[in-house]
């Protein structure tokens, strides 16, 4: 590792000249500038499991949206055809009353992703304030708002549903306050816990000793650094909120003929398992495809917003 | 002599319930001068960043009294009292990847007092404050738009004074603020803060456990141990005439960049006594306190 | 003559990482002694403690790679090594501390089973009897109190200090010939910190064990460094014994770091003399001399050319141009001088 005398490499004198540290600040500057959802954005995109995730429901979504838009078919119209097996004309078949089940499909679609996103948003708000103003109050009230939360997610969601069967029509809106009275529950404790370990963090610290209120905290900090575990739980809502759904309308208490949503479809096919099986096996595709796609990019979402993997 | 900006009285903070309270801090009385640097060392453990985050507030007290400027900072409770406060005493945090919330970047980090205060009429005055805050902590205006992670540990640092300038106040508690930086860096920190203090008359509460970066920083220096101030003195007489047995074998356990000195360095253990309940603070010498009975500071002053 | 213990020729660590390839470790050679101890010194990012966990081999493969030279310890090569017989290696021949005590012990088995497992699985003792013994002489051997008592605790029932020499005594039960600190006193109280240190220094001496102790504080290095190599950006970038680094440092970023401790001695009315902006990426490292950027004195053949490393003495060599034949004198920075007379001056009045 030592030089000798003849090793010494030739060096023109001029090349001695002190020309000082040119350069200053260059290091932090030359980096190029990556936000943080860049960066978690990057990781996502290089997750093939979630990609093909948002790739399936990307197609779903559009297809709810425009496939009963487009067809030349009415989900609650006959086609003349009684159980009809997938044709090129009907891709999906034909059910008992003749309906086409490729439009029943997307229909259902929408009512699965609406019941699905209506109850993760309200967990998301519900979730997050409770959760929020329990971690930061502590102490009793913290208490007794978790307390709470216990009896709730202690009532069965079946339960709910049949009492409130007895004051409404069975259909979307008591299923979704079914699905909400419990549901928010989860949130509100990842939330909670989130908080917990944020507000004791030197930068909530630091804006206290500015003055900030308990408002501006939330906003600006507990909020944003608890975004990345309220979207993958909000991910996760949504498939536990389709398969409740489906699994409702299954037993007859979702929403009613003639409205379509997969549930109902795989119920009804279920009656005509061996002499028309597409009936069954479209929508429960559809359902296991949409769920596995939801979890996909929950999971995707929770890799790329692990802190551990950050460098 | 300079005016008292602080005056601790009797403070003591116990967590924990009250059978059995844990004594982060057992009653310590110290003041700190205006523009000087007090330094508040000890061990892990001995109550000292308790007592700088009793200081500005974030743990109520268990008792005795802190008066800052005068005015008793307990009995502070209107809102327009405690912004005041707040524009007075800020604080730098020890961890400066902690302290930084991830998700902002640098220029709104720095604005959030003036968002929290509303100390500007429009956004190019508060881009300009911003920029300028910068600027006088050795950045550039263009770091305003990155994220606290692009920055390197000291930039993060810089950052987290540039912050607690903000509110341009005139006391300002440093919570171990380099002792998570390389060596290299600490020095430029260090730098910072004297010119800093130097430039805008600042006083400091100067917390760290490292004692040759305390010695080198502060005019005065109080070392704590289980949640007492065991001696008090100008950081010469600290150092060079230590009283307490404690605080010389603190001394005697700092290694020197010294390879010669290091090999005959002999370290005075300490051995834990309980502290005696007739301990009282006696002036040993003009200047310099040490906590500890009559009989006590005699036969360590031998 | 000592006996050599350890050689590393030309080490070279990458990380595969998304921005790029990181070269964290580009070409360290350094010897080891039977009984001596070899500081690494430098900063967070330097590289020192890559090379110190590819001694043991505990590179992550993949991101990491091992890009080239050879680890010979015992005359032996240990980098095309498998892991299965790495495992013989460690803890026997090779054992290793960390910062961080409590990663290193297991927080649900008692202490006394943590260093009979080893003593087992090393075959150092026959039986169970004879382990439980040589472990509580252990304990006992690391200034444990009580040890008998102790070797019925968990780890949680201890101190960080005590923790630390728990640490030890379990990486002195295989007898390592060699013995790899990383930062063991960082995370302690200066008090604690100098007990550790004289225990170490206290078990080398009777063992003979060589020891590489990885470290960001120049006192330490100081108090227990026989040989010192100050890495930056990789890189070796002055090797020595501890006499030459500190009383006669050559390269620029050594004289850095010293002048960026206080000189205790000295009027704290003087500015530390700080190194102006930060360590390189090390994704992109600098052409020429990597310190070239932070160097106020930076010549131009700095920027343009790495330089080789200088031999100054038998035990001493430095990588910058400054001691090039051709190159001008560079005289020692003022501050740094009279500190250096400081500290010969009262080490001398500390020796008598």
């Amino acid at each position: 590792m030592n030089l000798d005398k003849k090793q010494i490499p030739k060096i023109a004198p001029e090349m001695f000249e002190v020309v000082g540290n040119q350069s200053q600040e260059t290091d932090a500057l030359a980096k190029k500038q990556v936000s943080f959802w860049k960066e978690v954005f990057y990781r996502f995109s290089h997750n093939k499991l979630a990609i093909v995730g948002s790739i399936i429901l990307i197609f779903i979504a559009l297809m709810a949206a425009f496939a009963p838009v487009f067809s030349s078919y009415n989900y609650e119209e006959s086609v003349g055809l009684y159980n009809s097996a997938p044709s090129a004309t009907h891709w999906f078949g034909t059910d008992d009353l003749a309906r086409d089940i490729f439009v029943r499909a997307w229909e259902g679609a929408r009512i699965s992703l609406f019941i699905g996103i209506t109850a993760a948003i309200i967990d998301l708000i519900i979730g997050v304030l409770w959760g929020s103003i329990a971690g930061l109050a502590g102490g009793r009230v913290d208490n007794i708002m978790m307390r709470i939360a216990d009896v709730l997610t202690a009532i069965p969601y079946l339960l709910v549903v049949i009492i409130l069967l007895v004051v409404m029509e069975p259909g979307l809106v008591p299923m979704i306050i079914a699905l909400s009275i419990t549901g928010w529950v989860n949130m509100a404790r990842i939330v909670r816990s989130e908080v917990l370990k944020i507000k004791n963090q030197e930068y909530v610290l630091a804006a206290r000793t500015l003055g900030a209120n308990n408002w501006h905290i939330i906003k600006r900090h507990l909020v944003p650094n608890a975004m990345g575990a309220i979207l993958v739980t909000m991910t996760m809502t949504i498939p536990s909120a389709i398969f409740t759904e489906s699994f409702l309308s299954y037993l007859g208490l979702g929403v009613q003929a003639p409205l379509a949503s997969w549930g109902t479809m795989a119920s009804e096919g279920f009656k005509a398992l061996t002499s028309a099986p597409w009936r069954l096996l479209f929508p429960a595709i559809l359902i296991s495809v949409t769920i596995f796609a939801f979890n996909a990019v929950g999971d995707g979402l929770r890799d790329a917003l692990d802190p551990k993997l950050r460098k | 002599m300079a005016n008292k900006i602080l005056e601790v009285q009797g403070l003591k903070q116990h967590f924990g319930t009250a059978k059995d309270p844990i004594k982060a801090i057992d009653g310590i009385s110290f003041d700190v001068y205006e523009g000087e640097t007090l330094g508040l060392v000890g061990e892990s453990g001995c109550g000292k960043s308790t007592t700088g985050r009793s200081i500005i507030r974030l743990y109520d007290i268990t008792d005795g009294q802190i008066m800052f400027k005068g005015r008793n900072i307990s009995e502070l409770k209107s809102r327009k009292d405690l912004m005041q406060f707040n524009r007075e005493m800020q604080m730098i945090f020890q961890d400066p990847y902690a302290s930084l919330n991830p998700r902002m970047t640098a220029g709104e980090l720095i604005a959030e007092s003036f968002d929290i205060h509303g100390l500007y009429k429009n956004k190019a005055e508060r881009r300009e404050k911003v920029g300028s805050l910068l600027e006088s902590v050795g950045l550039t205006r263009e770091h305003a738009y990155r994220y606290a992670h692009e920055f390197s540990g000291g930039q993060r640092q810089r950052i987290g004074i540039a912050r607690a300038l903000s509110l341009d106040p005139s006391f300002i508690i440093a919570d171990e603020p380099i002792s998570a930086l390389d060596v290299s860096i600490q020095a430029q920190v260090v730098n910072l803060l004297k010119q800093l203090q130097k430039e805008r008359g600042l006083t400091y509460l100067f917390i760290a456990h490292d004692l040759s970066m305390v010695k080198y920083i502060s005019d005065r220096i109080a070392v704590m141990y289980r949640g007492k101030i065991l001696e008090l003195g100008s950081a010469d007489e600290i150092y060079n005439n230590p009283i307490h047995p404690y605080t010389k074998s603190l001394l005697s356990a700092v290694p020197q960049p010294n390879p010669e000195y290091e090999r005959n360095r002999v370290r005075i253990p300490y051995k834990h006594t309980e502290h005696d309940p007739a301990a009282k603070v006696i002036e040993a010498r003009p200047g310099h306190f040490v906590f500890g009975t009559e009989a006590q500071a005699k036969e360590w002053a031998k | 003559m000592k006996k050599k213990v350890l050689e590393v020729k030309d080490l070279r660590i990458n990380f595969k990482t998304y921005a790029g390839v990181v070269q964290a470790v580009r070409g360290v050679s350094f010897e080891l002694f039977e009984g001596e101890t070899l500081a690494i010194v430098g900063e967070s990012g330097s590289g020192k403690s890559v090379t110190s966990n590819a001694l043991m081999k505990l590179i992550p493969q993949p991101p990491g790679i091992y890009a080239g030279g050879q680890i010979n310890f015992n005359g032996k090569d240990i980098i095309p090594l498998t892991e299965k017989e790495m495992m013989t290696v460690r803890g026997n021949d090779i054992a290793m501390i960390f910062q961080d005590p409590m990663t290193a012990l297991n927080p649900t088995m008692r202490i006394g089973k943590q260093i009979t497992e080893v003593l087992l699985k090393h075959k150092k003792v026959n039986s169970r009897d004879a382990a439980k013994v040589r472990a509580i002489e252990l304990l006992d051997q690391v200034g444990i109190p009580f040890p008998e008592k102790r070797y019925r605790a968990y780890p949680h029932e201890l101190s960080g200090g005590m923790r630390q020499r728990i640490v030890i005594a379990i990486a002195l039960a295989a007898d390592p010939k060699l013995l790899i600190a990383d930062e063991p006193t960082t995370a302690l109280d200066v008090t604690i910190q100098a007990q550790i240190l004289e225990l170490m220094k206290e078990i080398q001496k009777k063992s003979n064990t060589s020891i590489i102790f990885i470290t960001h504080d120049l006192g330490v290095v100081a108090n227990i460094a026989d040989r010192v190599a100050v890495m930056y950006a990789g890189q070796i970038v002055e090797y020595g014994t501890v006499e030459d680094i500190f009383y006669n440092p050559q390269h620029p970023y050594t004289w850095g770091l010293l002048g960026s401790m206080p000189d205790l001695n000295n009027s704290s009315d003087e500015l530390l003399r700080a190194i102006p902006g930060s360590p390189p990426n090390l994704i992109d490292p600098p052409k020429g001399d990597a310190f070239a950027p932070r160097n106020e004195q930076a010549m131009k053949i700095d920027f343009e050319m790495e330089p080789p490393m200088f031999k100054i003495s038998d035990t001493h060599s430095a990588k910058t141009w400054l001691l090039h034949p051709d190159a001008p004198k560079m005289p020692l920075p003022d501050a740094i001088a009279r500190r250096i007379k400081g500290y010969e001056l009262e080490g001398k009045a500390n020796g008598k």
